[in-house]
């Protein structure tokens, strides 16, 4: 029998479950009791493309360290789906913990000698209790909460303050729900040794005044107080949830209190082409508009993309990547859009793309980009994915700065045109590449304009004149220039010891890289990290990649979308940026980046520092 | 391409109407489609019609999608604020535009390629959403402006100008606006104006998806013989069902007309429309009747104009979606952004 694993406040557990069994709450109960008890956690979903009966997984890594990240491998699985059982059992390392429900006698060949097995007979202890089917299905995965409680020390009175939060005012609910936890936990109490796991949770610290949120609520909530007021979408996982928790918090909002009349509009769309249509037809008219969408949506959008560049109308899209291409992997994470969104459309074109790491990012982003596109009047994505987008993560709390006034950028007002101001709808009057606009109806007599995406010159004129077109499309250039310095500008993270190797990241692989980072760090490995956080790339991104012999680029796609974008726009030497790349679907782990580069350094003969002191 | 700027002096004797605008105000640049095109005509009855009716100018959005008919709206209403966007995704930008400002007039340009091909989903989608809009489909059968392909609306068995035939079943708009939800629902004909500028006032001042089927011969490639959108052929086969002035609260306009049975239909924004019966059973106000008689007038190669269908009491997507009075693109910080007190509330939730 190998060494049972020992660990408190640093483990993995897995559960396997059948989606539609009501595991889901279950398991976050369990997640966030961890999180109460001052114990930073890291749940993921692992779904199927699917409503019902297919297996799905929720890991959940707790690491007092706080890192957030991946970490791959597997210390305990709760395995309550029969049909994925052997692979769920082959996942787990030597010494970790197989918790299973033990009603019915299992055949040997279902174990494996190197763990140790914990069978609670959940089936048994539930249909002794309850009668109704739903409620046999609901509270069993409340008793396996309980159980897992008994077995690693959470603190049962941390869990009965959820419940009596989840269900405020329906007494008989939580009572219920304190019941059920109670069956597992007397039955482990009486049944077993209480060292039998050596998993352990104890109270700690280490959460702070973090909040633990998804990241597609957060980017909803960054398109409420960024002042959008439409909102057009078309399902697709997984980026349904940032429009209904937009539109749910708007109910919240940003409803007119003598009237209750909504200061908003959300609209589910016939398809994608519809939805981005009326976020351009909203940002035309001076409305903050927004839709979300994936991968697939992205593409169906394009050539209203390339309109919006060309005509110059503002335009926030919130992408949760997911695996691609076509309908790729679904309900998996990827970062494999940044080309298809960077040059969406046809001919000519670029786009504003920020990356966040974490919700809290997806709010500032969300926000900031709506400010962006009024400034720069064009398309600005939020390039989100499904592993910060659906799943809960610990990160700083919101933050609004209540003096912030929305940007809404080169507006020409009706007192200006009375005035008699100059209007030309493409006029470069200040250098920034970016023209006034004047919304429709502003002006009797003055300002009115035709918008379209055939070439004009600078008073939006028709116009099929190469001179006219090429002005045209070099302010363009300008204006895109312009958008460097008011983008998020990227974060650098230096090495305990100067390095000529560097990485580059972005989005949500930030917490791997970090844990990455301290442990090549604690190797004498010193690699410089910049996280990129928007493209067009600031100038600190060119010097930085200049600063180093090498330069790692971490991504999530196959094919080094980052690299090629940063060797395109930037003339850089394909040969000095070395691709570290993680594409399974899986969201990447500080094992696999921290494996990858020590592997690379030790091929390039670093010998790490510690060493060539001593 | 040249443009020749109009003379834009006014001359004293142009006649002002109520706001103070003459004609000439709500013309729009000299047109560069072939002399002729039935598109022209459209542009001139929707001149008139905002002339008559006094509206201003700059209270009026114009969107289209791609085509010669898409590109109209360069050619009036010049001081209105127009948006030529992408091929048959107008009544995306329309919806999205009127959402964001429900104060201002909209009219959506489109073709029957525009409409009927490409952009079929986005058509019945903004019907059935019933954006208060006018939306005018210039209905020549083909692809004008990529040079006279058949387009979805040209009927089965009509003969292209180089001589293909046409094996495809027809779309018929009108019917499918109806189906699709569409409040106020009309089909005229380019060279008859007289019809025409009624339909087109009444549209207007319909507060819901309001649509116009306008057949308008191309005459570069479907104005031959064989062809059921030419000038000759409409001519022959049109059968007027009615028709109408309106009436605006403020400025009742009226016209003569030859002399027939009247219906006033009570608008929901307080206009009225005054419907003339030629066929003197028409009830545009009965859905399945409406939809029977085009079905009828087709099945004997008559094509049914007038005012098809008017619908009384459906909402509009403003009152279905119960937006606030103030357009949506005035409301500022205070309206919009909850601050930071509750942000903080936010965040004790999500510990
Ligand atoms: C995505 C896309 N596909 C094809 C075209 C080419 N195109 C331009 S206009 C047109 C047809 C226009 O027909 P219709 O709407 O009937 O207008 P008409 O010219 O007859 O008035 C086509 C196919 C385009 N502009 N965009
Ligand atoms: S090609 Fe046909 S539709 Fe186009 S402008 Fe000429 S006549 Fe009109
Ligand atoms: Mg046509």
């Amino acid at each position: 029998m190998a060494q049972q694993l020992t660990a408190t406040n640093d483990f993995v557990i897995k559960f396997a479950n059948v989606n539609g069994s009501g595991s889901a709450s279950a398991n976050e109960l369990f997640a966030r009791a961890i999180l109460r008890m001052g114990v930073p956690v890291s749940p993921r979903n692992i779904f199927p493309s699917n409503i019902q009966g297919l297996p799905t997984w929720y890991e959940v890594r707790v690491s007092e360290a706080g890192y957030l990240g991946r970490r791959g491998g597997l210390d305990m699985i709760v395995a309550m789906n029969p049909e994925t059982w052997q692979r769920d059992l082959a996942e787990v390392a030597p010494g970790g913990y197989l918790f299973y429900d033990s009603t019915r006698p299992l055949p040997p060949e279902m174990f494996r000698d190197d763990l140790t097995s914990i069978g609670v007979p959940l089936t048994e202890i539930c249909n002794a209790t309850y009668s109704d089917p739903r409620q046999r299905q609901l509270f069993k995965n409340i008793i396996y909460v309980g159980a897992l409680s008994a077995l690693m020390d959470i603190d049962p009175a941390v869990i009965e303050a959820l419940f009596s939060e989840q269900f405020k005012g329906k007494e008989a609910l939580i009572d219920k729900n304190v019941a059920a936890l109670n069956l597992g936990r007397d039955w482990v109490q009486k049944n077993l040794d209480p060292d039998i796991c050596k998993l352990k949770v104890a109270p700690a610290d280490a959460v702070g005044d973090r909040i633990f949120m998804e990241g597609n609520a957060a980017s909803a909530l960054g398109c409420v107080y960024g002042g959008a007021t439409v909102c057009a979408w078309y399902p697709i996982t997984p980026s349904s949830s940032v429009a209904e928790a937009f539109e749910s918090y708007c109910r919240k909002f940003r409803k007119e209190p003598e009237s209750g009349k909504s200061k908003y509009a959300v609209i589910q769309s016939e398809d994608e082409l519809a939805s981005i249509g009326m976020v351009i037809g909203a940002g035309w008219n001076g409305a903050r508009a927004f839709t979300s969408t994936s991968g697939p949506g992205v593409s169906l959008m394009t050539e209203f993309i390339g309109l919006a560049y060309f005509a110059e109308i503002p335009a926030v899209i919130v992408n949760v990547q997911r695996g691609g291409p076509s309908t790729g992997m679904p309900t998996r994470t990827q970062q494999a859009d940044i080309l298809s969104c960077a040059y969406a459309s046809n001919g000519d074109t670029k786009h504003v793309l920020l990356f966040p790491e974490d919700p809290r990012e997806c709010f500032d982003h969300s926000a900031a980009a709506l400010d962006l596109a009024d400034r720069l009047q064009t398309p600005v994505f939020v390039m989100s994915d499904l592993d910060i987008g659906m799943n809960r993560r610990l990160c700083a709390p919101l933050e609004w700065d209540d003096s912030r006034k929305l940007d809404r950028g080169k507006v020409m007002t009706a007192d200006e045109l009375e005035a008699g101001r100059e209007f030309g709808r493409y006029l470069d009057v200040d250098g920034d590449g970016i023209p006034y606009r004047t919304l429709p109806g502003t002006h009797p007599s003055r300002g009115a304009f035709f918008t379209r995406g055939t070439t004009k010159n600078r008073y939006a004129r028709y116009s099929e004149e190469g001179a006219d077109y090429i002005e045209n499309m070099e302010r363009l250039v300008r204006k895109f220039d312009t958008a460097k310095s008011q983008v998020p500008q990227p974060v650098l993270r230096r090495a305990e010891a100067d390095t000529r190797y560097g990485v580059l990241y972005f989005g949500s692989t930030a917490p791997s890289m970090d844990e990455a980072l301290d442990r090549l760090g604690n190797e004498g490995l010193h690699v410089n990290a910049m996280r990129l956080r928007a493209f067009p790339f600031p100038d600190s991104v060119a010097e930085f990649i200049a600063a180093h012999d090498r330069v790692f680029l971490v991504e999530q796609n196959r094919d080094g979308q980052m690299r090629m974008l940063l060797c395109n726009e930037l003339e850089i030497d394909p040969a000095r940026l070395v691709p570290v790349l993680h594409y399974d679907g899986t969201p990447i782990t500080a094992r696999f980046i921290h494996g990858a580069i020590r592997d690379r350094l030790a091929q390039y003969q670093v010998v790490p520092l510690e060493r060539a002191v001593s | 391409m040249t443009y020749i700027t109009k003379p834009k002096l006014h001359h004293p004797s142009l006649k002002r109407n109520a706001v103070g605008f003459t004609r000439r105000d709500y013309e729009g640049q000299v047109s560069t489609l072939c002399a002729g095109c039935g598109h022209d005509s459209i542009s001139a009855s929707i001149v008139q019609s905002c002339y008559e009716m006094a509206i201003e100018p700059h209270r009026v959005a114009k969107l289209s999608g791609i085509g010669c008919s898409s590109k109209t709206p360069t050619y009036f209403l010049g001081a209105s604020h127009g948006f030529n966007t992408v091929h048959g995704r107008m009544p995306s930008v329309l919806t999205g535009a009127h959402l964001a400002n429900r104060e201002l007039i909209y009219m959506g340009v489109s073709g029957d390629g525009d409409s009927a091909s490409i952009g079929l989903g986005q058509f019945a989608h903004v019907m059935r959403r019933g954006v208060n809009m006018v939306y005018i489909v210039m209905n020549n059968g083909v692809y004008g402006l990529t040079k006279g392909q058949f387009s979805a609306t040209a009927d089965k068995g009509s003969v292209a100008k180089k001589g293909a035939v046409n094996n495809d079943a027809g779309i018929d708009l009108a019917s499918m606006a109806i189906l699709m939800g569409a409040s106020f629902v009309a089909r005229s004909f380019s060279g008859d104006k007289a019809q025409l500028v009624p339909l087109i006032k009444a549209a207007m001042s319909h507060p819901g998806a309001a649509i116009l089927d306008v057949i308008s011969p191309c005459v570069a490639f479907n104005n031959h013989k064989g062809s059921t959108r030419s000038y000759d052929y409409v001519r022959h086969h049109n059968e007027a069902l009615n028709r109408l002035d309106v009436i605006t609260g403020s400025a009742p306009i009226t016209a003569e007309y030859e002399p027939g049975a009247m219906v006033e239909v009570e608008q929901p924004n307080g206009t009225t429309l005054r419907l003339r019966k030629i066929s003197a059973d028409y009830d545009p106000s009965d859905k399945a009747a409406a939809l029977a008689h085009i079905q009828e007038q087709d099945n004997v190669g008559e094509i049914a104009t007038g005012l098809l269908y008017l619908a009384s009491g459906r909402q509009d997507l403003h009152a279905n979606l119960d937006t606030v009075e103030t357009p949506l693109n005035r409301l500022g910080e205070a309206d919009l952004c909850p601050g930071s007190a509750a942000l903080e509330a936010i965040n004790k939730g999500l510990r």
